[in-house]
């Protein structure tokens, strides 16, 4: 069923953006993670322009982070406070990215950035998920035990200190808001939510518990991703909301399935499956920059 | 005034008797409304040809070509180069004036029934269609990223050259049906028309056709770009609504 995207300007499959949404929702029911990395590459693959895939991709991390971070709350794993303090670095970093990404499109260059960008972050993530994967498969032949985690880090060495009552913590408030003006400027470059960043950094720099960790961004991600949204709507006019709704549906089916088939399936096997896929996507966009293009032409109309 | 009317009778006076025939032209309605959510649309484009004489015996086929055309704008054209062993867009050139549709019709080969002079004087033409470039970067062949604007539109189906595809009926009657996508541009839009005998224009016509887009997906078009803070907010709130719900509506099915 051929549908009509009034922002993107062009017509694409709707089962085709189902399928993608879906696909996405699979890996991160299956993984935990939001999958915007691998979503807005996906979207330049069939052929929405670059800057409406990712600022509708923001849209539609808004959309699946409101109903799961309803969830955290019900279970109490939001600490509100670092939240909040992720959350105003987030705002930060989203306005400068939006001004970057602005200048760019204006410069003709947003494509060629982006796609370098994503090769550069798929090209990390899948080849450390890659070893990962297999130092956890060897570990487990071996059985050797998994070093403690150290709560104490060089993050609590810094000034400006703040009771984080919810996570039992005691410590600058620099770091995250650091974090979140990182991950807020991902989110308005990239259309990803940015989880691969914060999560680590919450854990390893900061020193949360486990526990409050995903709740906490999520709550980050919500109110980023929707100021983001607003602003490429405002400053760029690329948001394309039937596309952001249908890979939203398409997403929450396939989070469904995919927590299904995580309890079903080995983690360490699924892991390298899902480091492969995101080799792919990262080795496609390189040979798209590469390899000479059919059309070296391309028209932008000046409104 | 006065002087130039006059001569302005004279030439009309002067056309030889062949011009009798004139074109009288009807679309389908002048003002359109395209549903723009599947593939586009089709726009029906007929006309009569009215003659105060019957056609000399020894007269010299009829042939009929029409064109449409859509609101002109400017436009950037940028090319990629090599550089550093990856693509980029090096060269950027604005068009003034290409038009966002252009489709020709017509009863047989373009290139057979009208001459390259004619083409010129009456602007037919791809090539006529895309003529006001202009480049930043003082280069001096800007011809290329004319033809690529032709080239890219008529992939996307927004410009058209279709021979054969006007049918004329008896000498008299024609019509055509031309192809709308629905990523076309709401405006004015003109149709014209070209009688043609022994490879020269006998008579021309023209109408005005206000083209509209309707549908869901038009409103929100417009509301992205007029009202784009209210778009963006609306934007949130129906993705906020649209995660909830499909998410209740998940959890609810699994009990």
């Amino acid at each position: 069923m051929q549908l009509y995207l009034p922002i993107a300007e062009v017509s694409v499959d709707a089962f085709l953006l189902l399928g993608i949404g879906g696909m996405v929702g699979i890996l991160s029911g299956m993984f935990g993670v939001g999958g915007g990395f691998i979503l807005t590459p996906l979207l330049f693959f069939i052929g929405i322009p670059p800057a409406v895939a990712v600022s509708s991709a923001a849209n539609q991390i808004a959309g699946s982070s409101f109903s799961a971070l309803l969830a955290h709350l019900k279970r109490k794993t939001v600490d509100i406070k670092m939240g909040t303090v992720l959350l105003v670095g987030g705002l930060v970093g989203s306005s400068i990215g939006v001004a970057i990404f602005a200048k760019l499109k204006e410069m003709g260059q947003f494509e060629l950035v982006v796609s370098i960008l994503y090769v550069a972050l798929l090209g990390t993530i899948g080849g450390l998920m890659f070893a990962e994967s297999l130092r956890t498969i060897r570990r487990q032949k071996k059985n050797t035990p998994v070093a403690p985690r150290k709560r104490h880090t060089w993050a609590h060495g810094l000034p400006l200190k703040m009771r984080f009552r919810t996570s039992q913590l005691y410590v600058s408030a620099i770091p995250p808001f650091v974090v979140g003006i990182m991950v807020g400027a991902l989110a308005a470059v990239m259309g990803v939510g940015g989880g691969f960043i914060m999560v680590p950094a919450m854990i390893y720099v900061i020193g949360m518990p486990t526990k409050v960790v995903v709740g906490t961004s999520v709550f980050q991600f919500l109110f980023v991703t929707g100021y983001t949204t607003i602003m490429h709507a405002v400053q760029n006019k690329s948001v394309d909301t039937v596309l952001a709704v249908i890979l939203l549906l398409g997403g929450v089916i396939g989070a469904q399935i995919g927590v299904r088939l995580a309890a079903k399936l080995r983690a360490e096997q699924l892991r390298i499956l899902l480091a492969a896929l995101v080799l792919l996507v990262c080795f496609k966009l390189a040979s798209d920059l590469i390899l000479e293009p059919s059309e070296p032409y391309s028209i932008e109309l000046s409104r | 005034m006065i002087v130039r009317a006059f001569l302005a009778v004279l030439l009309i006076w002067t056309i030889p008797v062949q011009a009798d025939e004139r074109v009288v032209t009807g679309i389908s309605k002048d003002n359109i409304a395209l549903n723009a959510s599947f593939n586009g649309s089709s726009l029906f484009v007929f006309g009569a040809v009215s003659r105060d004489a019957p056609i000399p015996i020894d007269a010299p086929k009829l042939d009929v070509v029409i064109t449409i055309k859509g609101p002109e704008g400017p436009a950037v054209v940028r090319r990629k180069e090599r550089w550093f062993g990856i693509w980029v867009n090096r060269v950027s050139v604005t068009v003034r004036d290409a038009p966002s549709y252009y489709a020709i019709a017509s009863t047989r080969n373009l290139s057979d029934i009208i001459t390259q002079t004619e083409m010129l004087r009456y602007k037919i033409g791809m090539d006529q269609a895309v003529r006001k470039v202009e480049s930043h970067q003082k280069l001096y062949d800007t011809q290329p990223f004319a033809e690529a604007v032709v080239r890219i539109r008529m992939d996307n189906r927004l410009y058209s050259q279709r021979d054969w595809e006007v049918y004329l009926a008896e000498e008299t009657l024609f019509q055509s049906e031309f192809e709308m996508p629905s990523n076309i541009v709401e405006g004015e839009y003109t149709a014209e028309f070209f009688l043609i005998r022994d490879k020269e224009v006998v008579s021309t016509g023209s109408t005005e056709i206000i083209v509209q887009k309707t549908g869901i997906e038009r409103w929100l078009y417009n509301l992205a770009q007029n009202q784009p803070l209210i778009y963006g907010c609306l934007s949130v709130f129906i993705a906020l609504v649209a995660g909830w719900v499909a998410a209740t509506a998940f959890s609810l099915a699994k009990r």
